[in-house]
């Protein structure tokens, strides 16, 4: 356990420095304009998976979470000029007291009940934003990015490095809670929620937990979008590809381990990218959805089962 | 009914009915079981055995009654708090928790005990859930996936799991249904052996001999109504009992 830990926060704050030397050397942008989108991804599966994976509850309303994170930095910024740590640390919180409101109304349906009740939300939540004038109604809002900290030299570069610090935060989060009680008793009930129940497992106020959770990393996540673009739309904000996008990342990664998240999320991502730059962004779409249905016939447990299997074999071997 | 004088009931069910839908599941229920007491239920398929277990261990609510466990009324209280009060069950149909081993979904019990001490440590819990795995005779499986076990095994590990809550009343919903001679006779010393001066029992069960065997009562039920309570050599003799089960 104890080395495993060292290993981890070594390999944290191995990725942390990368991250940094990568902004002070690299002059050209795009890299941190395409990576940032990446890490963004990882984020969102990675927390996407505490409540879908973990406790199994599938979760079709990213792109409400990710909208509400976005719409809480618009409005802070256009009510209040609040800096981005502040705009992530508030979109956290509403992330997380939606995931209490969703949570407290859907969970103690099963299933697709509950997967159809997210849909719903998403479209309530970018209903309102829409017909919001104060944060730029339907047709959207331009937003002026503040001047950039040292030892950032391009605003971009800053926002790549924030949203690793936030992957950093949602992986530490994910590890913690599946080496803890409250994993082994969300594992509980996603095998079986009566049994768990009558093992003395509270399921309700865990799936509410990893619901909140989940849904405080994930606006958090979508915080710094809005700087990140300088603008702000219901339509791009509140868009069904994060759902879906996120869905795919986690399944094709594998949801029993927070690596699992982070292989799908980069993988896809970085293939998502690359298609867009060189192809179009409509095809990646096509791809996102060719390798769902790959892997969910032929490797229901994704990478990481499908890893674990190739050594179980070996080890036997 | 009642066990030896003055003593207050471990569980007690007051005119418990269930309905579902138009069906009468359990009508007008009422039954007491005093702590230690080894609990027989039988009944024909149907008669509203397992809808009973539901009720006492929060799986489903009845419509009217009351479940009174050690002196509290626990009949809206969740599964999860009643587990933490003493009552432990195992399934019908075995329900393992599939992703993990034994030794885990023994973990989960003592995980969320309501007996959990605040400076027991993940190494104590596994030695606490090793010994009980021993106790059963399962020790050799602990590492091993649920999927791995056999049936006799399975019926074992889901009272392993249910002792791991620290309970007071195990209820043993059909642990033995379709196993060998030989392993009933097993899974029956090892309900006897776990029963005693603070473990109370009840045992649904089919296989007759083993219901005379293990209880010191028996309830019969026949199409959610109580035909017979008492002695097991009286419920048996009982006319009513032997038409339900043998028909008319």
């Amino acid at each position: 356990m104890q080395r495993s830990s060292i290993a981890f926060w070594l390999g944290v704050a191995i990725f942390l420095i990368v991250v940094l030397l990568m902004t002070q050397f690299i002059r050209n942008e795009y890299p941190f304009f395409a990576g940032y989108v990446i890490l963004q991804f990882v984020v969102l599966s990675v927390a996407w998976t505490i409540l879908g994976g973990y406790a199994g509850y599938v979760n079709f309303g990213t792109n409400a979470f990710f909208g509400v994170g976005v719409y809480t930095s618009v409005l802070l910024i256009q009510a209040y000029g609040a800096p981005l740590g502040v705009q992530i640390l508030v979109a956290a919180i509403m992330g997380g007291l939606l995931g209490l409101g969703v949570g407290l109304l859907t969970l103690r349906m099963r299933g697709i009940f509950f997967s159809i009740a997210t849909i719903a939300v998403a479209i309530i939540i970018e209903t309102t934003i829409t017909n919001w004038r104060f944060v730029g109604g339907a047709a959207g809002i331009q937003l002026q990015r503040p001047p950039v900290m040292p030892p950032f030299d391009s605003y971009v570069k800053m926002l790549f490095f924030v949203q690793a610090l936030l992957v950093v935060v949602a992986i530490a989060v994910a590890r913690f809670i599946q080496n803890s009680r409250m994993g082994r008793g969300l594992q509980a009930l996603r095998d079986d929620e009566l049994a768990a129940e009558c093992t003395g497992v509270p399921t309700l106020r865990l799936k509410l937990l990893a619901c909140m959770i989940s849904g405080a990393l994930i606006s958090a996540g979508g915080a710094p979008a809005a700087l990140y673009l300088s603008f702000a739309n219901p339509d791009s904000a509140f868009n069904l590809n994060y759902s879906v996008s996120v869905l795919a990342m986690s399944l094709i990664g594998g949801t029993a381990h927070w690596i699992g998240p982070v292989i799908g999320a980069v993988l896809l991502a970085t293939t998502q990218q690359f298609l867009a730059v060189t192809i179009s962004s409509e095809v990646n779409v096509l791809v996102l959805g060719v390798m769902l249905v790959l892997f969910v016939v032929a490797a229901p447990k994704g990478i990481i089962g499908l890893v674990s299997r190739f050594m179980g074999k070996g080890g036997h071997a | 009914m009642t066990g030896p004088a003055g003593e207050a009931p471990l569980l007690r069910i007051d005119t418990l009915t269930k309905t579902f839908g138009g069906f009468v599941a359990l009508d007008n229920i009422n039954v007491e079981i005093r702590k230690g007491e080894r609990f027989g239920l039988i009944g024909p398929n149907g008669s509203g055995k397992t809808t009973l277990v539901n009720c006492i261990s929060g799986a489903l609510r009845p419509n009217k009654g009351a479940v009174t466990f050690a002196g509290e009324d626990i009949t809206s209280l969740p599964a999860n708090q009643r587990s933490h009060r003493g009552i432990a069950r195992s399934f019908q149909l075995p329900r393992p928790f599939r992703s993990m081993t034994v030794l885990e979904n023994l973990m989960v019990a003592l995980d969320f005990a309501a007996h959990g001490h605040l400076f027991e440590t993940e190494a104590h819990r596994r030695d606490e859930a090793m010994s009980i795995l021993t106790r059963i005779g399962l020790a050799p499986k602990a590492l091993s996936a649920t999927s791995a076990l056999t049936q006799v095994e399975l019926r074992k590990m889901e009272l392993a799991r249910a002792m791991a809550t620290g309970p007071k009343l195990l209820i043993s919903d059909e642990a033995m249904a379709g196993l060998s001679h030989s392993e009933v006779d097993e899974v029956l010393d090892l309900l006897l052996s776990l029963g005693g001066q603070d473990i109370a029992i009840i045992m649904i069960e089919h296989i007759m001999q083993a219901v005379m065997r293990f209880s010191e009562r028996v309830m019969c039920l026949d199409a959610g109504k109580v035909i017979a309570v008492g002695p097991p050599g009286e419920v048996m003799a009982n006319p009513r009992v032997q038409e339900a089960y043998l028909g008319t």
